[in-house]
């Protein structure tokens, strides 16, 4: 475990009766990217202010290095932050938005001058120094809340679902810009989102919350195939879940990985083709496991299967199949390693 | 860990605010209180006790209930109320109906002089009636016996009073119902017609309900004007009593302060159920959803033709009313000699004196403009933009609404009551300019500041986060990022101060002092003494100030729509 950069201990917050974090615990290295990802209304948003000094824990500390930052201003932190919706000035030009901050600073005209221009050309968006944000794209307003949000040098990037309000192309390109950014510029980044692509795809460390708690930190690759609970493994990518039977605890498995045979095997179910949905380099095919089997899957299962194999098996609406679990790749939750499942029939 | 207790205060202290922000907060609801709370105290307090200045409970009510002349005022009061508010809305709907739902030519001429109202004080609505249906009136002496037809309508007494009101209320009435009627969803106007509604059905089940806020709250806007109204009773009431007549009789007639105040406290009752009605009514206005679709106006020639004569017929009375006050104020000797002369522009012989009280009311005005503006604005920003005190921004807010259900003459009695007291430290304006200024924000402080409020709400609710996580402090992005946005509304908001303080009459008419007479003061006076042609030149100089006011403010407002165009324009 690397050593902690921010610390957040026992942070709790409240908005009247709505309880907005329960006293949450993060220990978060210098350099890292962490997505803190959870459905809307889990704190994550809130979670980010208070690193960002814009809202007061009721109790709790944070600590940076060990200093403790939990009762100093916003301004006084070195954060940069993003808002959602940008926040950007909409009667100062894009060259004025990102000196703001600047001017507060001991600094001549003319370092003004070259920071702006530095943190606009690391954005790609020099050309439209003078230019208002509203003569601007959405992507580009991004990018220029962005160059706002590093013109100060921060240690700290905070970034509220910067790709929320864009399209998928857009979204994409400017997920590697934030990743190279923070790389480039050696900060340490934290990004709230709700979309869990973005957390797996842009994050050394993903944080999934739920009603106002931490459920599961760890990498991505982590979180994806061992997750904690049926929560994670529900909201991170689709899942096939197996109800447990008397004394068995709940297992799961990603559709990649339940294979399909058009021939009975040891340990496989008998199913049935439901639906084949068309999804590019994959068939999702849905199916109903048959006999008294089927009581382990009662919203059935689905499987993501290759085109050539689809073609190959002549896969099909009703057609019956075989279906295998390996168990190496299922999922469990909870301490105790799973029994072997007993196949009926 | 550092003791909780410290940690509670360093948190207690971030939650609400900078210390600055707190000390303009609570300078804020102090000055509301002087402006507002206090004097209201003063009056009610007032109200229960008897001309020696003696505590005697609901006795001035038992005397008032039982005082059949006194109880006489109420019925009139509610029935030219009732009937103006009926009268009213109607037109006012027909007027909005066409100015949004037909194709009428010229829907701007209209509008401007649907406006035009607003910039004269009552009193002139009642001279200029009295110059056509009075004694000596245009129409009733059939244009001068140039005419065999003679139209002798009665206009002093109720008539007159609800002619009047209609004329002075209408325009409010339009304003409320032009905005009701610009945000509907054509939608539901196609899904009606789809399933073969006609339209009678099509007007009864989807416009009436889509502008029933927009009735019910005009309606209560025209009753409340109407029943507080002061200047067109005064004018053309005759003898008939209504609360604002009789307030101040009693107050300046007889001096019977305690009377006074309860009337007023009566006079205040429907304004107080009118602001209930509002309150409920903005709340359950919701917005249109975001699917919305605008209204399509279809063609159909019959409609409109209807509706042109009907905007033809209500324009031209305003314009008739209006231009005929101004002939009168540059004619010679009103019907016999109808020469042109500037004769009754010169006010020295007259009950008014000289031209002192327009510039009095001009000095008044801009200071109210100046002032008002600014102390609004910083109220309404500091209630919705900082963090502060919670329950403290709540009582801000409660008291910036509450002027819209006192009536100005209300305002007035207050302030007489609360800084005319020795013992108040502020007695010292009492007598000045300044005392006038301060009644006038109070009076039309509500609608300003609501003015400034909605501005604020559309800006990005980050805006002073932003500040804060840039380092910079929040005053420097007040001035520098939220002013400049939020100025068309600031420039609004001073010239409604302006021109409202020019025409308003019933604030001011306790107020002044002998060397401060104002222009629609002397107004009331020039016309009580029977010198009803210098009453109209004065009415006609606010009327082409405050015309001159709003030109200006377009022009203004023009420039800045050029200068900031690059901020407003979204070429995506």
């Amino acid at each position: 475990m690397p050593q902690s950069y921010l610390s957040i201990e026992g942070i709790r917050k409240s908005f009247g009766s709505f309880t907005a974090l329960e006293p949450i615990h993060i220990e978060i290295p210098r350099n890292e990217f962490v997505c803190l990802l959870g459905p809307s209304g889990c704190g994550k948003t809130t979670l980010l202010r208070m690193i960002a000094g814009l809202e007061t824990p009721d109790i709790g500390r944070m600590l940076v290095e060990g200093r403790d930052i939990t009762s100093l201003p916003s301004a006084k932190r070195n954060v940069g932050f993003m808002f959602q919706s940008y926040a950007l000035f909409p009667n100062l030009t894009v060259a004025q938005n990102v000196a703001y901050g600047l001017r507060e600073k001991k600094m001549s005209k003319p370092q003004i001058q070259s920071k702006v221009e530095e943190v606009l050309n690391m954005v790609d968006l020099l050309s439209s120094a003078k230019k208002y944000p509203a003569q601007l794209s959405g992507g580009q307003q991004q990018r220029v809340a962005l160059a706002r949000a590093i013109a100060l040098s921060p240690d700290f990037l905070l970034l509220d679902e910067p790709l929320s309000a864009l399209d998928a192309k857009v979204r994409e390109k400017l997920r590697l810009e934030i990743r190279r950014l923070h790389e480039q510029l050696g900060m340490t980044t934290i990004m709230v989102t709700h979309d869990q692509e973005e957390a797996l795809t842009m994050a050394d460390t993903v944080v999934v919350m739920n009603n106002a708690k931490v459920i599961q930190s760890g990498m991505p690759e982590d979180i994806y195939e061992r997750p904690n609970s049926r929560f994670v493994a529900d909201f991170i990518g689709a899942v096939n879940f197996l109800e447990a039977s008397d004394g068995r605890e709940a297992l799961a498995i990603r559709p990649e990985h339940v294979r399909i045979s058009p021939i009975h095997e040891p340990g496989s179910y008998e199913a049935r083709i439901e639906s084949l949905e068309f999804r590019g380099s994959f068939y999702r095919v849905t199916m109903l496991v048959q006999g008294p089997s089927s009581r382990y899957f009662p919203n059935g299962i689905m499987a993501d299967v290759n085109r050539s194999i689809v073609k190959q098996y002549q896969l099909e609406k009703n057609r019956r199949v075989y279906v295998q679990l390996p168990e190496e790749h299922l999922i469990h939750f909870g301490p105790t390693r799973p029994e072997r499942l007993e196949v009926v029939g | 860990m550092r003791p909780a207790k410290w940690h509670t205060a360093l948190t207690l202290k971030r939650r609400n605010g900078s210390l600055f922000e707190r000390l303009a907060m609570l300078l804020l609801l102090a000055g509301l209180s002087v402006m507002i709370l206090l004097p209201l105290f003063s009056l009610f307090s007032k109200a229960v006790t008897n001309k020696q200045g003696e505590y005697n409970g609901l006795d001035n009510f038992i005397d008032y209930f039982s005082t059949p002349a006194l109880l006489n005022s109420l019925q009139h009061t509610v029935y030219v109320s009732l009937l103006t508010a009926v009268l009213s809305v109607f037109l006012g709907f027909l007027f909005a109906y066409a100015l949004t739902r037909t194709n009428i030519p010229g829907k701007m001429f209209f509008k401007t002089v649907s406006l035009l109202m607003l910039f004269a004080p009552t009193m002139m609505v009642g001279i200029g009636l009295t110059y056509l249906f009075g004694n000596q009136g245009l129409i009733t002496t059939g244009f001068f016996d140039a005419l065999p037809l003679h139209w002798d309508i009665g206009l002093y007494g109720p008539t007159g009073i609800v002619i009047a009101e209609v004329l002075y209320t209408f325009p409010q009435a339009c304003l409320i119902l032009v905005v009701s009627l610009s945000f509907s969803d054509f939608n539901l106007y196609e899904a009606a017609k789809t399933m073969g509604a006609g339209k009678g059905r099509i007007f009864l089940t989807v416009t009436i309900p889509s502008v029933k806020y927009g009735l019910i709250s005009s309606f209560f806007v025209c009753f409340t004007l109407a029943f507080t109204d002061f200047g067109a009773p005064q004018v053309v009431g005759g003898g008939y009593n209504v609360l604002a007549t009789e307030i101040y009789k009693q107050v300046i007639g007889q001096q019977n302060m305690g009377m006074g105040a309860t009337v007023g406290i009566i006079l205040t009752l429907p304004a107080i159920l009118a602001f209930i009605v509002d309150r409920f009514v903005t709340s359950r206005q919701h917005a249109v959803s975001a699917r919305a679709v605008p209204y399509r106006i279809t063609a159909n020639r019959k409609r409109d033709g209807v509706f042109l004569s009907l905007c033809l017929i209500m324009a031209g009375m305003i314009l008739l009313l209006i231009g005929t006050v101004f002939a009168a104020s540059v004619i010679k000797i009103w019907p016999y000699n109808l020469a042109f002369s500037l004769k009754h522009y010169d006010f020295s012989k007259v009950a008014g004196g000289s031209l002192q009280p327009f510039w009095t009311s001009l000095r008044m005005s801009a200071w109210t403009a100046l002032i008002g503006t600014v102390v609004t604005f910083v109220g309404a920003y500091l209630i919705e933009k900082t963090k502060t005190f919670p329950v403290l921004r709540q009582a801000g807010y409660f008291l910036s609404i509450l002027p819209l259900a006192l009536p100005g003459i209300v305002l007035g009695l207050s302030y007489i009551f609360f800084f005319n007291k020795e013992s108040n430290p502020m007695h010292g304006i009492y007598g000045t300019i300044w005392i006038l200024v301060l009644a006038n924000i109070a009076h039309f402080y509500s609608v300003a500041f609501v003015t400034a409020t909605s501005a604020l709400k559309k800006l990005d609710r980050e805006i002073e986060t932003a500040s804060d996580s840039l380092g910079v402090p929040r005053y420097k992005t007040l001035l520098r990022v939220t002013i400049p946005l939020c100025l068309p509304a600031v420039l609004e908001m001073a010239m409604y101060f302006f021109i409202n303080s020019m025409v308003t009459v019933s604030a001011v008419m306790f107020l002044y002092a002998a060397d401060l007479k104002l222009a629609s003061v002397s107004i009331v006076n020039m016309e009580d003494a029977g010198d009803i042609a210098p009453a109209a030149a004065m009415s006609a100089l606010i009327v082409l100030t405050n015309i001159g006011i709003r030109l200006l403010y377009e022009a203004i407002t023009h420039q800045i729509k050029k200068r900031t165009h690059a901020w407003q324009t979204r070429e995506h």
